[in-house]
């Protein structure tokens, strides 16, 4: 790799992997978060039960803590295009540019337009309109979801397009070819399934410390803790192998328009049939050669291509210096992998609990759904990477090196934000996840508030300030 | 097709100026009502402050990403070179950004716990960091950038100059006097003297920043000499100065008799008469001295297939603002429950 050795496009790429693995949280999280939120404020609408719209408004304090981190993380990122991958904006952004502006119009615009309402708005509009802005909202992230998939998979399959001739420019030639390229509604299953399955662990998790917590008390955990249990588990029990298939399904996908990526991420270097699944090593891109291998017989061919005689690609069927750093993502994917089975037992155990009537009683299965917390954001992590270091060294793939796609941008600035980027994101983002755990240490009550009592303004939030006086109103504390 | 390929620009020009002016506007008197914390310390009234933007402040930031996405989609020319070249201060309002965003949850979350002072700061300061380095970038625009064969070719500190500094400090004291106008309109009280107050000061320090500003950006090229004196541009221009000082008799009018919304939207005005300016100096370029709109664009294919959506989207977008500003309308006082 021959771009490995300038520190400038190193840290370029460092920074925006850096930027976007933090941001991806949020989102992921917004999108399963809003739609649990539509869920839940449909059903007090229907049933009048208001265990719902305690949840709900016990879940809103939440999503408003990370759709804001999502805004300003996202922020970043739509600058970053140009600051840090500049001859890639400007080839690519007559196709990408224009998917991610029609993000922002379908999208961005219509969640924040009617995330006021939803946080504050309950008493001004009346339930109807109320639970309209929820919806909106909820749909909101998930057409974001959708378009900003859709640009990413373009770049990983690359279709619809004319390259010009005089400036290397990628002129878009049919835009549902573009918008539909082949491996987007694979990327687009599978992401949105590991945003509902990431929320539901994080669901999932927090009320079995409210119950572990009640238990340790001597008493019987609240209806709320429950209910919310109880929806992450069905989510974890129905989403879980949902999600195995979608994967699936993309890892064939990808072996028809990646090979190299598959090549790399499962660490085989020579292709063959009736390949062997390797559990284990460490591929060395100098030796090429995959050490300390554990191997599997026949189970490689059998997973990429569901035949025990299938043919399975190797490293060395591409050249070196279009190869993408197999180290990487041969971890990165079994992580994911292991996470999502992992996921997936704690479903099935859970629909063998219920049967029992031992779902809400049972403190080892509550300790564990309590340490799989960040099971499912751990794994659209890994996934994340995998897809894209597999990707490299290309940004559109096969078409234009991530090389040639940075922008001419000096060392010392490249350096300067890259440390900055760090301190304030582990400063700014650290405290968020902070007040998340707080928030999330405190029980959802019966008769939840509206909002938290220190989140009023007025002689709530007077009473916060010991000794002020208002000289307006003589008003104190 | 070559009309087709003249016109797009143009009409998306007229677009981006009128997205980047409802940013401006919009998150300008939010982040106006950041620095103002610096003025007002009561913690009573500063959370009355940002109750009266909780509602509105992420739909208004929506613009600026908007600004971006459509300069990356539309003009990925003036993107590429632009983002390079205003690489530092960029980065830094992005930062800023991040606290002043945060911290409208971060300050209540923590409240009690001794850190609150930290967020309020963050507000504070992300909101001025910001304001500065958008009139630094804007300055930088106007000044001109060193470009070779359509890519960025200068150095990591070419934006920093006195013209661009006196852009920046321009733009802080405008955004402040949004705030306060804001203020001035959607609050009572003691709050409302306040920013009366304040309003005043910072109107003239807004005015000196006009008065200078358009006397150094004629000097700066050549072009932007002659669009402003020649005849018979001159007959065109000339309402702009004239307008600016008819508004500022409103404003000190507003301000005296006391109405509530006219200090506001003569604010607005100057706002709207000052992007018009710099408009008017820069045309037709994307990127001064170098590259015109024409360099810059995306094919036909994007450019037009952007805008069908836009014509759609942007009325709806419109509509539904506006439907949320009129839900949390009226003054906002310090018994009011939501944040």
């Amino acid at each position: 790799m021959q771009y490995a050795h300038d520190p400038a496009l190193l840290l370029a790429r460092f920074q925006f992997a850096f930027t976007v693995g933090v941001h991806i949280i949020f989102p992921a999280f917004s999108i399963g978060l809003a739609a649990y939120l539509a869920v839940l404020e449909g059903l007090w609408l229907r049933t009048g039960r208001s265990v719902f719209l305690d949840l709900y408004r016990y879940w809103i304090k939440v999503f408003s803590i990370v759709f804001g981190m999502g805004v300003v993380s996202g922020l970043v990122m739509s600058y970053e295009f140009g600051t840090n991958w500049s001859i890639f904006s400007k080839k690519a952004g007559p196709i990408t540019g224009v998917l991610l502006s029609y993000e922002v119009m379908t999208a961005f615009f219509l969640e924040a337009g009617f995330l006021g309402v939803m946080l504050f708005g309950m008493n001004k509009v009346g339930r109807r309109l109320h639970f309209a802005a929820t919806c909106c909202v909820s749909v909101g992230t998930l057409i974001s979801m959708t378009w900003i998939l859709s640009s990413n998979s373009w770049m990983q399959t690359p279709r619809g397009y004319t390259i010009d001739p005089t400036t290397g420019r990628f002129m878009p030639a049919d835009w549902l070819a573009i918008i539909f390229n082949p491996s987007f509604p694979f990327r687009l299953v599978h992401m949105g399934l590991a945003a509902f399955l990431s929320v539901a662990f994080i669901v999932g998790a927090t009320g079995a410390w409210h119950m572990l917590r009640a238990r340790k008390a001597g008493k019987i955990s609240s209806e709320p803790v429950r209910v919310m249990f109880s929806m992450a588990m069905w989510m974890a029990a129905i989403v879980a192998p949902l999600q195995i298939l979608a994967g699936d399904a993309h890892g064939l996908n990808t072996l028809k328009y990646q090979p190299a990526k598959i090549a790399a991420m499962e660490g085989d270097w020579v292709s063959e049939d009736h390949a062997p699944e390797l559990l284990f090593g460490i591929p060395n891109m100098k030796t090429e050669h995959t050490d300390y291998a554990v191997k599997l017989p026949l189970a490689g061919s059998l997973i990429l291509t569901h035949s025990l005689n299938g043919k399975v690609p190797g490293m060395k069927d591409f050249p070196r210096d279009q190869r993408p750093p197999s180290p990487v993502i041969f971890f990165s994917f079994r992580i994911m992998v292991a996470l999502g089975m992992l996921m997936m037992l704690v479903g099935l155990w859970s629909l063998w609990l219920r049967r029992n009537s031992t779902l809400f009683t049972n403190p080892v299965f509550h300790r564990v759904a309590l340490c799989m917390a960040p099971a499912g954001f751990l794994a659209l992590l890994c996934g994340w990477i995998t897809t894209e270091v597999g990707r490299q060294p290309w940004t559109v793939y096969g078409l234009l090196r991530t090389s040639d796609s940075v922008s001419p941008v000096a060392l010392s600035s490249m350096a300067f934000s890259m440390t900055a980027f760090v301190v304030v994101y582990v400063l700014v983002f650290g405290s968020g996840l902070g007040i998340l755990v707080r928030m999330l240490g405190r029980a959802p009550q019966e008769g939840e508030h509206d909002t938290p009592p220190s989140h009023a303004s007025g002689i709530l939030a007077t009473s916060m300030h010991p000794g002020v006086i208002d000289p307006s109103t003589g008003k104190g504390a | 097709m070559m009309d087709f390929a003249y016109w797009l620009p143009i009409i998306w020009a007229v677009i981006l100026v009128a997205a980047i002016s409802i940013y401006v506007v919009l998150d300008g008197f939010d982040l106006g009502i950041g620095m103002l914390f610096a003025l007002e310390r009561h913690p009573d009234r500063r959370d009355v402050m940002v109750n009266t933007i909780a509602p509105v402040w992420d739909g208004n930031e929506t613009w600026m990403v908007l600004g971006g996405a459509v300069l990356y989609g539309v003009f990925p020319g003036a993107y590429a070179t632009l983002l390079p070249a205003f690489y530092l201060p960029i980065v830094l309002m992005l930062l800023a950004l991040i606290f002043r965003g945060v911290a409208f949850e971060f300050r209540v979350m923590t409240r009690g716990t001794g850190r609150e002072g930290m967020w309020n700061a963050g507000f504070m300061a992300g909101s001025a960091i910001a304001a500065f380095c958008q009139g630094t970038i804007l300055g930088g625009v106007v000044q001109g950038i060193r470009v070779v064969d359509g890519a960025f070719a200068g150095g990591p500190l070419d934006w920093l100059t006195p013209f661009s500094v006196l852009c920046g400090l321009s733009v802080m004291c405008g955004y402040a006097l949004l705030g306060a106008t804001w203020l001035i309109w959607r609050t009572t009280g003691v709050l409302e003297e306040s920013c009366r107050r304040w309003a005043a000061r910072l109107a003239v320090g807004l005015f000196i920043g006009i008065v200078a500003v358009s006397l150094w950006t004629p000097l700066l090229h050549a072009p932007y000499l002659r669009r402003w004196t020649d005849w018979p541009n001159i007959a065109f221009v000339a309402p702009v100065p004239v307008l600016v000082v008819m508004l500022g008799g409103l404003f000190i009018m507003g301000l005296r008799r006391g109405h509530s919304k006219g200090p506001f939207l003569c604010a607005l005005g100057w706002f709207f008469l000052c992007l018009s300016g710099l408009g008017i100096t820069v045309w037709p370029y994307a990127v001064p001295p170098g590259l015109t709109l024409w360099d810059v664009s995306s094919p036909p294919s994007s450019q037009f297939f952007q805008l069908i959506g836009t014509a759609i989207l942007l009325p709806i977008i419109l509509t539904y603002t506006i439907y949320s500003y009129h839900v949390f309308r009226g003054k906002v006082t310090e018994t009011d429950g939501y944040h």
